[in-house]
């Protein structure tokens, strides 16, 4: 495509020059960001990957517990036991700057500092499998938390990576070819126009010095 | 100041409101449009049973984008479908090309 629409003029060339000096630039700047981001996002990938699987098999578990906990009570005791919590989780949210992607940071303040706050009902009429199904979902709760920060932060920065990889690409395998083959078109030409006026002048320079002298009659 | 909250069915999620979390069982019918709301509600992160979140693709996508709200799988009382690890392969194949860390 190089060919067909470049003007070949020392002006193109110029901007070619220019154009093509920004692209390298650019391709070095995007291509360190790339590595620079992949670095962070497989540690990242390799964390959530840990968390999940501990996360899930924590559920798990803490689910066989209900499950357990619900056979030994009736259905309105077990509702009346956690319809009113006591314990109350906010989140605070910040944000962290990876490479020019946002990530969240998460961090959550429970209303009471009271750990036993989770047990929102008396003993009396509960079963104690209750207590321990309720605990075993409290103590994963920290890494359920970690979870959605590192999840998220993965996604965002999965999503970065690709836009910046195809960015590096299209430099890479388009956009600077492309110019150095019009600064080689451009050169070329004007190369060959400056040869064909060369020649122009010589000839002219021939025919002027034959007229005054008559070198060919001489001979 | 955000909250946080757990959707699902009722057996699945009735655990958490205990510690503290919002609880919010729904059928999948209602689902997309009670999600839409919690994140107008302010609510930054949003646990999702895996069996409902794979009925709500369409409408978690459109938040992946965004740095909130985040809307995470874990797995329900009924079992683990590994849709959740799925979603981790799936960001590593996004940014990779192809799964090198969790390919075998």
């Amino acid at each position: 495509m190089a060919s067909t629409q470049i003007t070949p003029t020392r002006m193109e060339l110029t901007k070619t020059k220019k154009k093509l000096v920004t692209a390298r630039r650019g391709h070095k700047l995007l291509k360190d960001k790339r590595d620079e981001l992949m670095r962070q996002f497989l540690d990242l990938a390799r964390e959530n990957m840990a968390l999940r699987q501990k996360v899930e098999a924590g559920i798990l578990a803490a689910n066989k517990n209900f499950v357990i906990a619900r056979a030994g009570m009736d259905e309105a005791t077990l509702h009346t036991a956690l319809m009113a919590p006591k314990q109350q989780v906010s989140l605070e949210v910040g944000k962290k700057n990876v490479m020019s992607v946002n990530i969240p940071v998460f961090d959550t303040k429970t209303r009471t500092a009271d750990a036993n706050d989770i047990y929102s009902y008396g003993f009396a009429f509960t079963s104690s499998d209750l207590d321990g199904a309720v605990k075993s979902l409290a103590d994963i709760l920290p890494d359920m938390l970690r979870l959605a920060e590192v999840e998220k932060a993965c996604q965002l920065m999965a999503a970065e990576i690709e836009k910046t990889r195809r960015r590096v690409n299209a430099l890479e395998h388009v956009i600077i070819p492309q110019a150095q083959e019009t600064i080689k078109y451009i050169t070329m030409k004007l190369d060959e126009n400056e040869r064909s006026s060369q020649i122009r002048l010589m000839k002219v320079k021939d025919m002027m010095l034959e007229d005054a002298h008559h070198y060919s009659e001489r001979a | 100041m955000y909250k946080i909250a757990v959707m699902g069915d009722y057996d699945s999620i009735y655990g958490f409101a205990a510690l503290g979390l919002d609880t919010f069982p729904v059928t999948p019918a209602e689902a997309g449009e009670r999600l839409h709301q919690l994140v107008a509600d302010g609510y930054g992160i949003i646990y999702i049973t895996e069996a409902l979140a794979a009925d709500l693709r369409q409408e978690t996508a459109r938040y992946e984008g965004q740095i909130l709200p985040a809307i995470i799988e874990i797995p329900g009382v009924s079992g683990n479908t590994g849709s959740g690890v799925r979603g981790v392969k799936k960001s590593v194949e996004q940014a990779v090309g192809s799964d090198i860390l969790f390919s075998n």
